[in-house]
C-alpha cells in the first residue's frame, strides 16, 4: 500500500473539519478526493504532508508512521505535493525553483517543462509567469522532487481553459505512466474518466470510496454535491 | 591631508560594505528580519577592544569577534527563527535594548558609557590599514557571492519566498534559517572589530538605532538580494553623509537631520525603483 490514512481527525477551534477519515492509496493508481467546498480534502492534505499536525490518527507511507515527522521528513520520505493557492518561489528563476526540488542538469530541466506545456526561457523569473503558467512550473516542481506518492490539491483550479486541458493531458500521461496520485478535483466528468478511486469527503467524514461507476449512482453523494 | 582623509572614508567603507552585505545575507536573502543586527557589530567591536587592551594579539582578537558574535548569533536564532516575521523582528529589535542596558551597566567589563579608549592599531601605518580592511571585505564579498549562488544560497531564497514549499520539498528550513544568522553574525562581528581597531574606541554608542537606520538605509536603497546593491549603497549614502557634515547646522540637530535626509533619499529611490537600486526583491 503506498497510503494509508487510519482514523485522521483534526479540529479548528469548534470546526472538526476532518473527522476520523480513514482510506488508502493503492500504488500505480489514481485516488481522487472529492466533497463539496469546505468537506475537509485541503486539511487531509496538509495533514498528511506534515503542515498540520493531526488531533489523531496514524498514517503510513509504504508502510512506514509519518504523521510524526517534519514536513521536510515526510517530503524526503517520498511524498511530492501541490497547493490549492499556488507556492512558486516568485523572486527567483524557473531554474532556481526546479533546482530546489532536485539539482539535475538543465537538459532536464528543458525536457520537463516542454512535457508540462511550459515554454518560457529557464531564466525567467516566476513572479513574469501566469497564473496558469505557475501552476505548471509548480507541477513540474513537484514532478521533479524525487517522491513515490504525487499529491495534488484542484491542480486545474482558476487557470484559463487551454492551460485546463493541458493539466488534463499531462494527468492522463502521468496515469499511462503508472504514476501513484491523490487527486483533489472538482471536474466531475474529468475524475470519473481518469481515476481508479474515488473518496467522496462530506463535513471531514468520508461519505464513500469506490469506483467511479459506483459513486456516480450513489444518492447519498449525489446529495452531499447537490443539496438536500 | 586630502589623502589622509580619503584613506579613512574608505576604511570605514570597508567595514560598512561587510556589515551590510551581512544583513543582506539575512534579510535580502533569508527574508529573515534581524533588527538586532548592531548587536553582533557592537560584539565584535567590544570583544576585539577588551581582548587586546588586555594584550591579547589582535589577530587571536580579530577571528573571536567573529566567531563570538557567531555562537551569540546562532544561540539566539535557535530559539527564535520559528517565530513569524513580525515576531523575530520584534525580538530582535529587543536584543539591542539588552546589549545597550549590559555594555552600560557591566561596568568592570566594558566600563560603561565611559567606553573602551585605547585600542591598539592593527596596522599602524593607516593607508596599510585601509589595505587590510578592503582585503577582508573582498574576502567577505567573495565569499557571499559564492554561498548566494550556490545551492545553499538558492535554498535560502526559496525560504525567503515561501517557506513552506521548500519544506515540502525536503529542505529543512529551520537548519537553513540557523545557518543564515551564524553566518550573517559572524561578519557582522568582523566587522565590528574592523570598526574598533580603526578608530581605536568603543562605547555603547555602537547600539544606537541611529545608527542602524544609516545601514540598513544603505541595503534598503542599493537593494535587498542584491550583493552589488549593498556595495553601491554603501558608496552612495556614505557620499551622502560626509557631504551633510559640510552642511551648517546645531551640533545637537545633525544625527536628527541625517536620519531624515537618509529617509527622504529612501524614499524618493524606492518611488523611482521600488526594489531598491539593484535590488531583486520587494521591499
Ligand atoms: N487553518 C485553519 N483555521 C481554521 N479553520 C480552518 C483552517 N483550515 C481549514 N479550516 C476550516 O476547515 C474546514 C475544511 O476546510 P478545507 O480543508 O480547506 O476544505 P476543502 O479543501 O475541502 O474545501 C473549513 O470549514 C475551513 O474553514
Ligand atoms: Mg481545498
Amino acid at each position: 500500500m503506498m497510503l494509508s490514512v487510519k482514523n485522521i481527525s483534526k479540529n479548528f477551534g469548534g470546526i472538526k473539519a476532518v473527522d476520523g477519515c480513514s482510506f488508502e492509496v493503492k500504488e500505480n493508481t489514481i485516488t481522487s478526493l472529492i466533497g463539496p467546498n469546505g468537506a475537509g480534502k485541503t486539511t487531509l492534505f496538509n495533514v498528511i504532508s506534515g503542515l498540520t499536525a493531526p488531533d489523531s490518527g496514524t498514517i503510513k507511507l509504504l508502510n512506514k508512521k509519518i504523521n510524526n515527522l517534519p514536513p521536510y521528513k515526510i517530503a524526503q520520505a517520498g511524498i511530492s505535493r501541490t497547493f490549492q493557492l499556488t507556492k512558486v518561489f516568485k523572486n527567483m528563476s524557473i531554474k532556481d525553483n526546479l533546482l530546489i526540488a532536485n539539482n539535475t542538469g538543465e537538459d532536464k530541466m528543458k525536457k520537463l517543462l516542454e512535457s508540462v506545456y511550459l515554454q518560457k526561457p529557464l531564466n525567467t523569473t516566476a513572479s513574469e509567469l501566469s497564473y496558469g503558467q505557475q501552476r505548471l512550473l509548480e507541477l513540474a516542481r513537484a514532478l521533479l522532487k524525487p517522491h513515490s506518492l504525487l499529491m495534488l490539491d484542484e491542480p486545474t483550479a482558476g487557470v484559463n481553459p487551454r492551460i485546463r486541458q493541458e493539466l488534463k493531458s499531462i494527468l492522463k500521461r502521468l496515469r499511462k505512466d503508472g504514476k501513484t496520485i491523490l487527486l483533489i478535483e472538482h471536474d466531475m466528468d474529468f475524475v470519473m474518466d481518469i481515476s481508479d478511486f474515488v473518496v467522496v469527503l462530506n463535513e471531514g467524514k468520508v461519505l464513500k470510496i469506490g469506483k467511479p461507476k459506483d459513486i456516480a449512482k450513489d444518492k447519498r453523494v449525489l446529495e452531499a454535491y447537490l443539496g438536500k | 591631508m586630502i589623502l589622509d582623509y580619503f584613506v579613512i572614508l574608505m576604511t570605514s567603507l570597508a567595514f560598512y560594505t561587510i556589515l551590510v552585505l551581512a544583513l543582506n545575507l539575512a534579510v535580502g536573502f533569508t527574508g529573515l528580519i534581524n533588527l538586532g543586527h548592531m548587536v553582533f557589530f557592537g560584539i565584535g567591536a567590544y570583544t576585539s577592544a577588551i581582548l587586546t587592551t588586555h594584550g591579547i594579539p589582535w589577530y587571536f582578537a580579530f577571528i573571536l569577534a567573529g566567531l563570538l558574535a557567531s555562537v551569540l548569533g546562532t544561540l539566539i536564532a535557535a530559539i527564535t527563527v520559528r517565530l513569524k516575521g513580525e515576531y523575530f523582528a520584534m525580538v530582535t529589535l529587543g536584543l539591542v535594548f539588552i546589549a545597550t542596558a549590559i555594555s552600560r551597566n557591566w561596568i568592570s567589563l566594558t566600563r560603561g558609557a565611559l567606553g573602551i579608549p585605547g585600542v591598539p592599531d592593527i596596522i599602524r601605518d593607516n593607508f596599510y590599514y585601509m589595505i587590510f580592511s578592503w582585503a577582508v571585505a573582498g574576502l567577505c564579498i567573495l565569499f557571499l557571492y559564492k554561498l548566494t549562488n550556490s545551492e545553499t544560497g538558492k535554498v535560502l531564497q526559496a525560504i525567503r519566498d515561501d517557506e513552506t514549499a521548500a519544506a515540502i520539498l525536503g529542505k529543512n528550513t529551520y537548519f537553513y534559517k540557523v545557518l543564515s544568522i551564524a553566518i550573517s553574525t559572524f561578519f557582522a562581528g568582523i566587522a565590528g572589530s574592523l570598526f574598533a581597531h580603526h578608530i581605536n574606541f568603543v562605547d555603547p554608542s555602537v547600539f544606537d538605532l541611529e545608527f542602524f537606520i544609516f545601514v540598513i538605509s544603505m541595503l534598503i536603497a542599493g537593494g535587498l538580494a542584491s550583493l552589488k546593491g549593498s556595495i553601491v549603497g554603501v558608496f552612495g549614502l556614505s557620499i551622502v553623509s560626509e557631504a551633510m557634515r559640510y552642511i551648517v547646522v546645531s551640533p545637537s540637530l545633525i544625527g536628527a537631520v541625517r536620519d531624515i535626509v537618509y529617509v527622504v533619499i529612501l524614499i524618493i529611490i524606492l518611488i523611482y525603483k521600488p526594489k531598491g537600486i539593484f535590488g531583486k526583491v520587494d521591499v
